[in-house]
């Protein structure tokens, strides 16, 4: 039990937390300005894995980091600009193209994988993003080797919740892909193009998934395997309803869910005689716990998952 | 006059109905226009050509003298054209000053300014007597207060010339009142309205021009000042529409009675301690200010809400408890007060609708299949009993208009030659043909005997059915007065709560 309680006290325990919560974090942000268009997208996990390998393919093939994650984004983008093509202006089912897309992305990046990679024994290894400290800030007791020795994508994830949460609430661009997400008609009748808008939307959240797929194979593995997302992409989707479709609190939803999860992979090693399937199994159902808890309350987009044609109602 | 707004020739077709044919309009400057016309006379279609969100076939829109492109409303509100929706366009989740705000600041901007735009909207709010918390959430606004944030869009964005696409079509008669002197007073700032109506009676109180739309075209302009009612509503109609006139006759035995109901709902009295008789062949009229307890009187009369005390008697038995099924077994019919809602379901065909409540009944069911060829024969007997226009047994009743809708709901109930009918709100949103129409059913079903109660806001037609009258306040009833007796004087004071209570409960 003492020893349990220990664990929260390890820096390794945070570190591993923000290390855990990027892929999160770029994952809830790229679905979350999706919907908060009007467009529920779930091809996230196929636009993840999708990033993963393009990311890491890019890298392996003599690219340098920060270049793998440009392409893993703009693959990510394209996947986007098809599930956008077909919700927007055609107006398609959003879960059926989604799920679509997650299958497409998903088993076109493991052929494309397989078409341009020797494959032996084991997998092929580049050399990933490596903990940058950043000087000063990294000597802070506690906090330093936390928050200041994580890898460059964690940093970016950062700074693209603050990016997005200011752009969103502050911004006119923001202010008209939310009137999109809750009504369209209010933004034709000012004179803007809601079809565009979420077309926009839809093609930056992609991307912004993309470079959270990237980040599973340039910075926390160095090799790209085919399950490698493990339903990381549903997660985000979950968490978008838990945060109430804000930045701010899809980063604390990102947060305690890798908690949860750095958490029971440590307990695993102080407690015996518990299955670790049941550990496994914690972070998911502490998740569910949260979201019945917090998603109550939670004001959908109104025009969420609706088709906008001109001239109907 | 010089006109600040210019439609010349304007034809829109839709495949091959014919929308707008060579409509021609001008606006002048300080002018407030009436458009009038019935729902389908093409009013919306031109307002919306105007404003750039459909492209015309032929024909141009000018504004200040310049022409617009066809189908921009960027380029419409540009030029100082603002439109006020029916159906609103505001978002509900976010506040007031974001919807103002919206689409006014070039998107490429970092940063938004939210305090300029804060102080010109109550610049705005204050100039035009319009009130509104910039900060709050529009969900969380009345009706009335959200057409207001509707308008002080359009002024935000400089605008002077106004289009309001039938502004009260969802406001009370007070409300309505206060909206159109807010509306003379901008004329007195310069700024010029078109307001699209089918209701007489605020076109006549409340423009200087009329325009008449009548299938497309344009029929006739006057001045209001020289014009009339029915002048109006004959150009309207293109026929003399006369409201046909209650016959005196001998009243029978009681149907329904209630005999001191009160309905409890959550802890909230919805109706209390109310009584009143419902003979043969009489309609009996509940006028009142909506919000009053309609809405549960409906509800207790179509056996959606049960009495917590007291009791409901169709023909002496006790029919409180019977639930919506029972209560139409029993004899009772009714046509809600929101016939999208609760009368129809939009999505199904004509002849599925036809025969929602008889469903189980063996003349449309045998050993649990539809006898489709019988329903769609009784659905095609009530299309032309009942005159319902544009429609056959398989069109879905969604395509319908609001008075053929009505017609085919109240033909339903009738059909089956109800003891007790309930008319809710029959001729809400419906033009005067229509109206003309629903009147004659209910008329002819009271002179066959049955015994109907009419829950109307509009006095005029409450007074013109009705045998008797009593009025809802606050979830209680009055003493029922002769239609012989009830001048507008006196209906009034009911209304507000004022009425003689022998019993001093």
């Amino acid at each position: 039990m003492i020893e349990a309680l220990d664990l929260l006290m390890s820096e390794s325990l945070w570190a591993a937390v923000l290390r855990i919560a990027t892929p999160l974090i770029f994952g809830v942000l790229g679905a979350l300005l999706c919907e908060r268009s009007g467009v529920l997208n779930l091809g996230i996990e196929g636009i993840m894995t999708m990033g993963a390998m393009t990311g890491w393919l890019t890298v392996y093939l003599g690219g340098d980091l920060w270049m793998g994650l440009v392409i893993a984004a703009l693959a990510g983008a394209l996947m986007g600009l098809l599930h956008a093509g077909l919700t927007v202006p055609l107006g398609l089912s959003q879960h059926v193209s989604g799920l679509g897309i997650t299958l497409f992305a998903s088993a076109l990046a493991y052929y494309l994988y397989r078409l341009i990679v020797e494959v032996g024994e084991t997998p092929p290894t580049i050399e990933p993003f490596r903990p940058y400290a950043v000087p000063v800030l990294s000597d802070i007791p506690v906090l330093g080797p936390v928050l200041f020795t994580q890898t460059a994508p964690t940093y970016l994830a950062l700074v693209t919740v603050a990016v997005l949460a200011y752009v969103l609430a502050r911004t006119p661009l923001g202010l008209a892909i939310r009137m999109t997400g809750e009504n369209p008609h209010a933004v034709e009748a000012q004179g803007l193009n809601p079809n565009a808008l979420r077309v926009g939307a839809v093609v930056a959240g992609s991307a912004l998934m993309g470079l959270g797929g990237a980040f599973l194979t340039t910075a926390a593995f160095n090799s790209f395997f085919p399950e490698m997302v493990q339903g990381r992409g549903w997660i985000c989707i979950a968490l978008v309803v838990f945060a109430s479709w804000q930045p701010g609190k899809a980063l604390v939803g990102a947060l305690l869910f890798a908690f949860f999860d750095a958490y029971q992979l440590r307990l695993q090693t102080v407690v015996e005689g518990v299955p670790y399937q049941l550990f496994l199994m914690a972070p998911y159902v502490l998740s569910i716990v949260a979201l019945i808890l917090v998603a109550r309350r939670a004001e959908v987009p109104e025009a969420l998952m609706a088709p906008y044609r001109r001239g109907e109602r | 006059m010089t006109p600040v707004l210019e439609l010349s020739h304007i034809t829109k077709r839709f495949g091959p109905l014919v929308a707008n044919e060579d409509v021609s309009l001008r606006l002048g400057q300080g002018e407030i226009l009436a458009l009038l016309g019935e729902n389908g006379a093409g009013k919306t279609t031109l307002m919306n050509i105007l404003f750039g969100h459909y492209e015309a076939d032929e024909g141009e829109v000018r504004v200040f003298g310049e022409t617009l492109p066809a189908g921009k409303p960027r380029a419409a509100i540009a030029a100082g054209v603002g439109m006020v929706h029916q159906h609103f366009t505001l978002a509900g989740n976010l506040s007031v000053l974001d919807n103002v705000m919206l689409g006014s600041e070039r998107l490429s901007r970092i940063g938004s300014d939210r305090r300029a735009a804060r102080k010109k909207l109550m610049a705005i709010s204050e100039r035009f007597g319009l009130p509104v918390d910039p900060d709050a959430r529009v969900s969380k606004l009345s009706v009335g207060e959200r057409q207001r944030v509707e308008i002080l869009k359009a002024l935000y964005r400089d605008a002077r010339v106004l289009i309001l696409d039938e502004p009260t079509a969802v406001l009370a008669r007070p409300e309505a009142e206060r909206l159109f002197e807010t509306l003379r007073g901008m004329t007195q700032d310069g700024l010029s309205l078109i307001f699209i109506s089918h209701k007489l009676h605020e076109v006549m109180a409340a423009s200087d021009r009329v325009a008449v739309l009548r299938g497309g075209r344009m029929v006739a302009e006057r001045a209001t000042s020289e014009t009339s009612s029915s002048e109006l509503a004959e150009l309207m109609v293109g026929r003399k529409v006369q409201r046909p006139v209650r016959q005196d006759h001998a009243i029978g035995a009681p149907v329904l009675q209630a005999e001191r109901i009160t309905i409890v709902e959550e802890g909230e009295t919805r109706l209390e301690d109310i009584s009143f008789t419902v003979n043969e062949g009489e309609i009996l009229g509940i006028v009142g200010v909506s919000g009053n307890g309609q809405g549960a009187l409906g509800a207790l009369l179509s056996g959606l809400m049960a009495p917590t005390s007291g009791a409901l008697r169709l023909n002496g038995a006790d029919v409180g408890q019977l639930g919506p099924r029972g209560l139409i077994a029993a004899g009772a019919a009714r046509v809600p007060e929101d016939r999208h809602a609760e009368g129809a379901v939009g999505e199904m065909t004509v002849w599925e609708n036809a025969i929602l409540e008889r469903l189980r009944s063996a003349a449309f069911s045998r050993f649990g299949f539809v006898r489709r060829a019988e329903a769609k024969a009784h659905a095609r007997e009530l299309i032309q009993r009942f005159d319902v226009r544009g429609a056959g047994p398989d069109t879905r009743i969604r395509l319908l208009s609001g008075g053929n809708m009505q017609k085919l709901i109240l033909g339903r109930c009738l059909a089956t030659g109800p003891r007790f009918l309930l008319a809710n709100q029959p001729t809400r949103g419906l033009d005067e043909g229509a109206i003309a129409a629903v009147h004659e059913e209910l008329l002819a079903a009271r002179a066959e005997g049955a015994a109907i109660l009419l829950i109307s806001e509009e006095l005029e037609e409450a007074v013109q059915l009705s045998d008797r009258i009593q009025a809802i306040v606050k979830g209680r009833l009055s003493e029922p007065v002769a239609a012989g007796e009830a001048d507008a004087r006196r209906l009034g004071l009911m209304m507000a709560g004022v009425w003689d209570t022998q019993d001093a409960a």
